[in-house]
């Protein structure tokens, strides 16, 4: 039997590195229109204030080519929004103007609009606006958000709690008291953001012609934003086309809608021209939705054996001022309590979740979503167990994951696992760590006062959520993708998706799956998408899931296609279908494999010489599908990381030696882009862990919203990050993938706080707040050794 | 962000810098290697009416050596003074501080003048020029003048020179036989502004240590001759109690400013940590 040439599971380079290689990457801001104006905004320097008055009078008399449009002015052609969800009842979110209108309440929010024939004049322009303030009080110390004193962020809501809830079983308690060995600790995860290599890029172009709006920008759905500009600007949904061209990276960032974005649009719908918008790095900061943010207590408790008896956990997420529209701020932290520990077998489990409002930027999705938080602080509980039980760490994790026949099983956080396999993760990643020789090195090198750690954890990736989720929470968030595949007249194959190409290589492992399908190569099949007037519609690139969903409508497309064309060769051959396959670019008899007609002759005949074929054929060269997960709520990817460490306990320096990771993304498309993926999710979880963090004073003033102070790793700090795979494909789907975009960031942060620990324990110091610094290294050692 | 509106000039000798200087004053802002100063237009944080670019004036390039001093060029690139075999051969504390000067891109376009005449206190060459007893030639329409590295610097980005007066360069002695260098930074990152270092400049005897400079950049608003510090390794055998004295006088020296990267004792903390090691290296080095 001829098997199809089998592009799937090769490690492929892509396409479309060459093209960005050679220059020719062409992002929002490179391109070009006629008659365009530029914006730059007024934004809010407090943290919270009433505005008294605007007036553009000074902005005009500086640059008369100049136009300020206050939040008033676009208020009247854009509704507020509200971040709500059908679902959560319970959880309040107040209307948000796209751009302020009588209060800020955070500082960076939009106040006006401003356009001018050059960025520079606009901002000229901006610059001169004269807004009157009163300043309020601010809630911006975290942690303290929902203390009786602090400043209600939103006074009409009576306090600043945006949501809560507890989950579990409800018997933890009973359970700590009992266990042989209870450890807790108090973890704090700081506010960070994606920092994205490219900004928000925005350029709206509403023709008052036709009535149409089009958008190009730098989007990570821009089905979302067709969707939001339509019901918001009252644009008929048909008659708005969002484009997203070459994207420097999204990492969440971008995948939400943005009030200063949507003024863009207004103000081209006002003013029937285009107007470009470009996020400055400094604004980025202040206006870019922020992520984590979030203090956790939890105590653990196992027996002599070391086997779970039962956790809690007690979650404080702090937000900013709003959530964002048809993503829940409160994301953050259910992930967290749903997932913490979610790998391993326990029966009693007890949550808490707090999300309160501060006055800071919008919270929204940054990579991995509460994961990285829910793996620190199981996987820290898990270490320090294990030495309170007097056992290794990785023995300890192997006693207590979830047992092969426990599966499909839902656990007491509520996550519904169909299978994991954190053992054989486990096992590869102690082979290619040479666990117990780090282990015997660790033991000498501290004999001559060198600290060197280890941290294992155990993840899970929450992947390609499907419509379980985002469908009852009435959000216009599709979980759904759809693709287009059509066999050109010369044999070669196009196909067109809904999935966004954000710079993690999608769109290669697309062509990779239509190949393999096809029988050709990949170089052969042409993959665009980027356009919501001429893509099939769909969801976006977030939560992992432009395989697993985009990919899966991609292989049925092509399998349909598949179909189509062996039943246009047989009726050329007239042969019987069944007894056809395709393979190296033709059609081949299937016992043989020997070829009988080339697909550039199919392509040929089928769309040039209708006229050849039997009366009653039509060929159908083209075949759409879409796919959405209806038989799980999402795909559970697993993985362990492993973390080799030195800390200098003098200068509270770490420096980072090695990292491995072993991952179960299901079926792989391409290795080398799930690598690819795996190690830059790494490095932003090294950066969650040692670096990133925004700064705020009491006020509510960001202390480093620039890349001189806000950290993120560079190269040159680095580890080696060695990746190894485990394949366990998912059943629901032919192509059997599950996401791998986040398992990096999600494991990262926990391999590394637990080698730090590992390496302060002799000192009997601990660091539980990430990033950790040299100072915090520094406090921490010092606090063990006072008495 | 967009830099405002200024006029811009690229003169093509000295003296025409030097006159529009004495005609613009504060008004007017030296363009060298512009990686901090543009930057800095970027963000608005300042508004210069008229840049002066200076990158066509040869005589404020090029390192040179003669008569036991190393004279350094204004405009001489970081990544120059890195690759310099005279720098190398008589600047030991340069050549080793140069790779924590920022990253590769910045080090091909920023200039040894631009880093002494910003003066910010984070910086590595303000705190070597200290330690080495540098001498900056300050040059006006009237004239020239020395200033020791010592005097030079003011506080934050404060220097000596005034508004009319362009640095044209940097004279620094040569080490002298017997003598060693030893430099050490902490940053959060490779290349970045340091939260602690120190610059350590001596004769060394077997283990003794004479004529012992001590400087610190990172700690405070201006490089910082630790005269204490200094004194207290002076004609000592280096040793575990003399090193513990060293690093007690420092906190009578040094005065740090805390940020949200490190706190002032922190700081302290680092600056001891540093020197005692850099000192132990520079004993060994023999």
């Amino acid at each position: 039997m001829a098997e199809p040439e089998g592009a799937v599971g090769r490690s492929l380079p892509r396409s479309g590195a060459r093209r960005l290689a050679f220059g020719r990457g062409r992002y929002s801001d490179d391109l070009r229109f006629p008659a365009l104006l530029h914006l730059a905004f007024v934004r809010s320097p407090h943290a919270h204030a009433r505005i008294l008055g605007i007036d553009p009078a000074p902005a005009v008399a500086a640059v008369p080519n100049a136009r300020v449009f206050t939040g008033a002015e676009i208020a009247e052609i854009c509704a507020p929004w509200q971040g709500t969800m059908d679902h959560l009842p319970t959880m309040v979110s107040p209307p948000q103007h796209v751009v302020a209108v009588d209060r800020v309440a955070w500082q960076g929010e939009p106040v006006a609009a401003v356009v001018a024939a050059s960025r520079a004049e606009a901002e000229d322009a901006a610059g001169e606006v004269a807004v009157e303030w009163d300043p309020l009080p601010a809630a911006a110390v975290r942690d303290r958000t929902l203390d009786e004193d602090v400043a209600l962020v939103h006074p009409e809501l009576g306090s600043n709690l945006c949501f809560s809830t507890t989950i579990g079983t409800g018997n933890s308690e009973s359970a700590l008291d009992e266990a042989a060995h209870v450890v807790d600790g108090r973890f704090s995860f700081s506010r960070h953001s994606g920092v994205p290599l490219e900004m928000r890029t925005v350029i709206a172009d509403y023709d008052p012609g036709e009535g149409t709006l089009t958008v190009h920008g730098s989007h990570q759905s821009p089905w979302h934003q067709q969707d939001t500009l339509s019901r918001y600007l009252g644009i008929p949904e048909h008659l708005v086309r969002v484009v997203a061209p070459d994207i420097g990276g999204g990492f969440g960032i971008k995948l939400h809608v943005y009030g200063d974005e949507i003024a863009v649009s207004a103000v081209s719908r006002i003013l029937g021209r285009p107007v470009k918008y470009v996020v400055d790095r400094m604004e980025a900061f202040v206006s870019d939705v922020h992520a984590r943010d979030q203090a956790v207590m939890a105590r653990l408790g196992v027996d002599g054996d070391g086997r779970i008896r039962g956790l809690s956990v007690d979650a404080l997420t702090s937000l900013g001022a709003y959530g964002s529209l048809g993503r829940p701020p409160i994301s953050e932290g259910m992930m967290t309590i749903m997932m913490a520990a979610g790998a391993y077998a326990n029966e009693r489990y007890d949550a808490r979740l707090r999300v309160a409002f501060q006055n800071k930027p919008p919270s929204g999705m940054y990579r991995a979503v509460g994961q990285p938080i829910a793996c620190a602080v199981a996987e820290q509980l898990l270490d320090w167990a294990a030495h309170a039980a007097g056992i290794d760490p990785v023995e300890l994790r192997r006693r207590n994951y979830w047992s092969d026949e426990d599966y499909p099983l839902r656990t007491p956080g509520g996550l519904a696992i169909k299978r994991l396999s954190p053992r054989r993760c486990l096992d590869k990643l102690v082979g290619m760590m040479g666990y117990d020789a780090l282990r015997a090195q660790q033991a000498e090198l501290r004999k001559t006062g060198i600290h060197r750690g280890i941290g294992v954890a155990t993840f899970l990736e929450m992947t390609s959520v499907g419509p379980a989720y985002y469908g009852p929470s009435g959000a216009h968030i599709s979980t759904q993708d759809g693709a287009t595949v059509r066999l050109e007249p010369s044999g070669t194959v196009r196909c067109v998706t809904s999935v966004i190409e954000l710079g993690q290589g999608t769109h290669a492992a697309l062509a990779q799956i239509v190949a393999d399908r096809l029988g050709v190569a990949a170089s052969d099949v042409r993959v665009v998408g980027g356009d919501t007037s001429t893509t099939p519609y769909g969801g976006g690139a977030w939560a992992s899931r432009g395989l697993t969903i985009g990919g899966e409508a991609v292989w049925r497309a092509a399998e349909g296609l598949r179909a189509n064309i062996l039943e246009l060769a047989g009726s050329i051959l007239q042969a019987d279908p069944s007894d056809l396959d395709l393979a190296r670019g033709a059609v081949c008899d299937r016992g043989t494999g020997e070829p009988r007609i080339a697909l550039s002759e199919i392509g040929r005949i089928g769309h040039f010489r209708h006229d050849t074929l039997p009366p009653g054929v039509q060929p159908e060269l083209a075949v759409t599908r879409h796919y959405v997960p209806d038989a799980a709520p999402f795909a559970l990817a697993n993985g362990v990381q492993g973390s080799s460490l030195e800390v200098d306990v003098e200068t509270g320096e770490v420096r980072l030696l090695d990292h491995w990771v072993v991952e179960d993304c299901g079926r792989i498309v391409n290795p080398l882009l799930v690598e690819e993926q795996i190690r830059g999710g790494v490095v932003q979880g090294i950066g969650g862990a040692l670096f990133e963090e925004c700064r705020y004073d009491e006020d509510g003033q960001m202390l480093n919203a620039s890349f001189v102070d806000y950290l993120v790793p560079m190269a040159a700090g680095l580890p080696d990050i060695h990746v190894g795979h485990v394949e366990t494909p998912i059943e629901e789907t032919a192509l059997g993938t599950k996401g791998a975009g986040e398992a990096g960031t999600v494991g990262a942060p926990a391999a590394i706080m637990l080698a730090v620990n590992d390496a302060l324990r002799p000192l009997g110091a601990r660091v539980t707040s990430l990033p950790i610094t040299p100072e915090s290294i520094l406090e921490a050692v010092a606090a063990a050794e006072r008495p | 962000m967009k830099a405002p509106r200024f006029a811009y000039i690229r003169p093509e000798s000295l003296d025409e810098v030097l006159e529009l200087l004495a005609e613009h004053g504060d008004d007017a802002r030296i363009l060298a290697g512009g990686q901090s100063l543009m930057p800095t237009l970027n963000m608005r944080l300042s508004r210069p009416r008229l840049l002066i670019d200076i990158n066509r004036i040869e005589e404020l390039k090029g390192i040179s050596f003669e008569d036991g001093t190393v004279r350094i060029g204004a405009l001489a690139r970081h990544g120059e003074v890195m690759t310099s075999s005279i720098v190398a051969e008589h600047l030991p504390m340069i050549a080793e501080a140069m790779p924590h000067v920022a990253h590769v891109a910045i080090r091909n376009r920023g200039t040894f003048g631009g880093s002494i005449a910003l003066a910010d206190p984070a910086a590595e060459l303000p705190a070597c020029a200290v330690a080495l007893g540098a001498e900056f030639v300050l040059a006006n329409k009237r004239g020239r003048r020395n200033v020791a590295a010592r005097s030079f610097f003011n506080g934050l980005y404060e220097t000596e020179r005034a508004d009319d007066e362009l640095l044209v360069e940097t004279r620094i002695p040569a080490i002298e036989s017997g003598y060693r260098s030893s430099f050490m930074e902490l940053a959060r990152r490779h290349g970045d502004f340091a939260l602690a270092g120190v610059c350590c400049h001596a004769r060394v005897d077997g283990n003794v240590l004479s004529d012992v400079r001590l400087a610190y950049f990172g700690s405070e608003d201006r490089p910082r001759f630790a005269d204490g510090a200094s004194a207290a390794a002076e004609g000592k055998a280096w040793s575990e109690d003399v090193k513990e004295a060293v690093k007690t006088a420092l906190g009578d020296d040094l005065d740090p400013i805390g940020n949200f990267h490190a706190s002032a004792a922190t700081r302290l903390h680092l600056a001891r940590v540093l020197t005692g090691r850099a000192i132990d290296r520079m004993v060994a080095a023999g």
